[in-house]
């Protein structure tokens, strides 16, 4: 029992140091972020002298995992947005009516006229004349449905056409709703990721939760307010033609066309024609800039299609003017002063550069495709994060060194054997913690207190055991072996009950909780491995040096 | 010279009137249910929805001027709170805010939140707002079931584990143990109306692995004692069981309520509710092992005859599998 093979040894001793390598970045906790960012910094966008003084700082051959540290502890904005993904049935539904109208109208001698119905969400009413072609026209606008393309909705198609009375109801079926839900999402989540990216914080999350919720923390931003102006703004950019200027805001604009405020020009207003020349949409970049006056502005490219709609226009009016809306507001109205192909060109505005940087992130990203409910938002100031930290830090230390303390005059030198497993337990929770990049939040902290009050418990039990067999048991190497068999049992069935609840806490719990139960399932093993191997490994290695005679555990 | 707070070879006869110690926790059970029946919980926003704002400014929080501020909104129930805390220092003085989920809104509204912020300003220029936590009606009703089927599930993962590791009746004094722990636990909650809310939970399923941890220890002596002592009545071999590990339990709760009383001094007031709950779980859970788990096994009985074939060959197995 004592006898330990050297293999064995050599494995424990690997595996702590190489649980401690882990851990030690953490240690030099602001050396190594800035070391990490600079690193990343340089793989985003190039080297400067400071990167590269900053990513020196910090040797490259050593780990640079750390912990993460979460919201509650580094201070940044949470928020649980519901995507509301049944907006987009209606866009897809109001897309049709072009199709469902021209298909029919071919047959009108059978179907008779056709009228749009005004519609309740998620369905299209067409209605005709006469309604005994009912059968006809169902079978025409059947043949508008395409298969689903989904892995779940294979094998069927994405329309429900029904007829009622004279009215034809087109509907979507349930496995194109999911794989239009599902598209939305990854949509959604995309342009969110792309938006906060743009920003350019620190290690954002985010996640899709359950259909239709997507979960974003963003560590170190000033508000949840700030984040949702980030990813909430829709920035809808069009091009469309001008057909007068005006500063009467009841001006009837007329079939076709459409009113629009100027952004800059107080009381003053755009009659546009209403069918855009080309949209935000067909825009592959956008950036600040400034022109040729120097003032803030924005550069746009097209893509191909885009950039051809866009000259073929400019060619054909050249002299008339053309405006550049946003977000149903004319941000300039210039006058094309020649053919500009190449599909790119400027926006100038009164724009602050701010202004300008933020209206180059918006036109990059795109619109979303859904609106967005916030169901959950959480600020935490940094402040409050630091006073988390020196207060667990504190309390970390006070708790260890009473529990260090007890121990060692409970059990005297086994005591010491137990506290250098409990210093290496906790280094082997922040090596895994760094090597999974777990996040370490405040009842995290928590947990890892309790784990170091909870952890001398698997040692507790051995040397309990040891004192009994000591009694009874021939000689102490007999007592000791005795002690680790007999209080193995114990062991593994507390912990297994314990790691069951950690489990559960993961699988259900959010955030916070779930950082908590993290450490706590970490601290579980780790105490586990250094009680049953490293101390007694610790035990066995003085016992062969000492052959001590008695012992008093 | 060692300490020994719990002498070796101790005997004291934890079962003499194991009937009066069920009585009292069947009487401490209906209480704390009493308790919440009657005062309920003080459910934070993670149930009940709502925003929470802590305040920071130099000066003092004025609670009646801050209400005046805010009822002139017309948010409903406005609950306002000064904090204490040692760690503050002189110019920090600290309030919590909290406002009821708004009736039309299913999401979180950020009007509402400037409003009050701005109400603030008002009566204190310097104030920072250092958190602000919004959840809306539609999540917190998903969190409560969460919570709830954590708990739930947690238990009955347990209560098979302990089944197929031990016996029937083991499994149910552990189980039934632990229910005593959380009921009472939420009992303490509802009579001081401390904030429940979600880290109130992970105390409670702490408290569970914790009280199980030491359910089990003991048990796990008494399947051995079963197996050594086969003959002896079976109030004997508990109460020579729970002797036997006294001293362990006694070292083991010691040890995590010295790292607990560390955390609860000095680890901020932001996790002091979630201390509280552990630091009672302790109790309640050593206590609960002992006098609930043991005695309830006692009263169901369990199986002697260990020596069958597989039994033993079991016995063997756990003693062997080293």
């Amino acid at each position: 029992m004592l006898q330990i093979d050297l293999w064995k040894r050599l494995t424990i001793w690997a595996l702590v140091i190489v649980g401690l390598a882990l851990a030690s970045p953490n240690l030099f906790y602001n050396k190594v972020e800035s070391h990490n960012d600079a690193v990343a910094a340089i793989e985003k966008s190039g080297a400067t002298p400071e990167r590269e003084a900053a990513a020196a700082s910090w040797p490259s051959w050593l780990p640079s995992g750390l912990v993460n540290l979460g919201l509650d502890l580094r201070g940044g904005a949470h928020l649980l947005a519901e995507v509301k993904v049944a907006d987009v049935y209606a866009s897809r539904l109001e897309a049709l009516w072009p199709d469902v109208r021209d298909i029919l109208r071919p047959e009108r001698e059978t179907v008779g006229t056709i009228r749009l119905q005004p519609s309740p969400a998620g369905e299209l009413r067409v209605r005709i004349s006469n309604p005994d072609g009912m059968a006809r026209a169902l079978e025409l606008v059947r043949g508008l449905a395409r298969p689903v393309t989904s892995l779940t909705g294979a094998g069927s198609n994405d329309l429900q056409v029904a007829g009622q009375g004279d009215e034809i109801v087109v509907t979507l079926s349930e496995a194109e709703k999911q794989a239009t839900d599902e598209r939305t999402m990854q949509q959604s989540l995309e342009i969110i990721r792309r938006r906060i990216d743009e920003v350019g914080t620190r290690e954002p999350t985010i996640q899709r939760q359950g259909n239709d919720r997507i979960l974003i923390q963003v560590p170190g931003i000033g508000s949840a307010a700030e984040l949702k102006d980030i990813i909430g703004t829709t920035a809808q950019l069009t091009f469309q033609p001008v057909v007068s200027r005006t500063t009467n805001a009841d001006t009837t604009p007329g079939t076709g066309n459409e009113l629009l405020p100027a952004m800059n020009e107080e009381g003053a207003f755009y009659v546009l024609e209403q069918a855009p020349v080309v949209t935000g949409e067909e825009l592959t970049d956008s950036q600040p800039s400034f022109d040729q006056n120097g003032r803030p502005a924005v550069t746009f490219r097209f893509n191909p299609s885009g950039a051809r709609k866009f000259g073929d226009y400019t060619a054909a009016n050249i002299g008339s003017p053309f405006a550049i809306v946003l977000d149903d507001e004319v941000i300039s109205a210039p006058v094309i002063q020649s053919h500009i192909p190449g599909g790119s060109g400027i926006i100038t505005g009164n724009f602050t550069v701010e202004e300008s940087t933020n209206l180059a992130v918006l036109l990059r990203a795109g619109a979303l495709p859904a609106g967005l409910d916030f169901l959950e938002e959480r600020t935490i100031g940094p402040e409050l994060g630091q006073d988390s930290i020196d207060a667990g830090k504190l309390a970390t230390g006070v708790a260890f060194v009473a529990v260090l303390g007890f121990m060692w005059a409970s059990y005297g030198l086994f005591g010491i054997f137990a506290n250098v497993a409990l210093i290496i337990n906790i280094g082997l929770i922040f090596g895994l913690l760094s090597l999974i990049g777990a996040t370490l939040t405040l009842p995290g902290i928590a947990g890892i207190v309790l784990t170091v009050g909870m952890a001398v418990d698997a040692n507790v039990l051995i040397f309990e055991r040891i004192r009994e067999e000591l009694k009874t048991a021939r000689g102490p190497a007999r007592a000791i072996e005795l002690g680790y068999e007999k209080a193995l049992s114990a062991i593994v069935d507390a912990n297994i009950t314990t790691i069951i609840t950690a489990i559960i806490l993961y699988v259900m719990g959010s955030g916070p909780v779930r950082g908590f139960a993290i450490t706590l399932g970490l601290g579980i093993v780790t105490s586990v491995f250094t009680a049953i191997f490293v101390t007694r490994l610790l035990i066995a290695m003085w016992f062969e040096r000492r052959r001590p005679k008695t012992i008093e555990v | 010279m060692r300490l020994r707070v719990i002498p070796d070879n101790t005997s004291f006869d934890f079962f003499k009137r194991w009937k009066v110690w069920l009585g009292i926790s069947g009487l401490m059970i209906v209480l704390a249910l009493v308790s919440f029946g009657v005062r309920g919980l003080n459910y934070g926003i993670d149930f009940r929805g709502g925003t929470t704002i802590r305040t920071q400014s130099t000066e003092a929080v004025d609670v009646g001027a801050y209400r005046d501020a805010l009822g002139a909104l017309g948010l409903g129930d406005v609950v306002i709170s000064e904090v204490f805390d040692p760690s503050f220092g002189p110019d920090q003085n600290v309030a919590m805010v909290r406002i009821q989920a708004q009736d039309e809104a299913e999401a979180v509204t950020p009007e509402t939140i400037s409003a009050v912020e701005a109400a603030l300003q008002g009566v204190s220029p310097d104030i920072e707002f250092v958190s602000v936590e919004s959840v809306g009606p539609k999540v917190s009703g998903e969190l409560v079931w969460t919570a709830v089927e954590a708990v739930v599930l947690s238990i009955a993962a347990v209560l098979v584990y302990i089944w197929l590791r031990f016996e029937w009746q083991f499994a149910l004094g552990a189980v039934l143990a632990l229910v005593h722990d959380v009921i009472l636990t939420i009992g303490v909650f509802s009579e001081l109306q401390m904030k429940f809310d979600l880290t109130t939970i992970a105390a409670l399923l702490t408290i569970v692995g914790y009280s199980l941890n030491d359910t089990v220890v003991v048990f796990d002596r008494v399947r051995e004692n079963l197996i050594k002592y086969k003959k002896t009545d079976l109030k004997e071999v508990l109460n020579l069981s729970i002797n036997e590990t006294l001293s362990r339990t006694f070292m083991t709760s010691f040890t995590t309520l010295l790292a607990l009383f560390a955390l609860f001094a000095l680890g901020g007031d932001v996790i002091r509710g979630f201390v509280f709950a552990m630091i009672w779980g302790v109790f309640v859970g050593t206590y609960s092992s002992v006098f609930v788990a043991s005695s309830i096994l006692l009263w169901l009985g369990v199986k002697r005859d260990w020596s069958k074939p597989e039994a033993e060959a079991e016995a063997k197995k756990n003693g062997s599998s080293v």
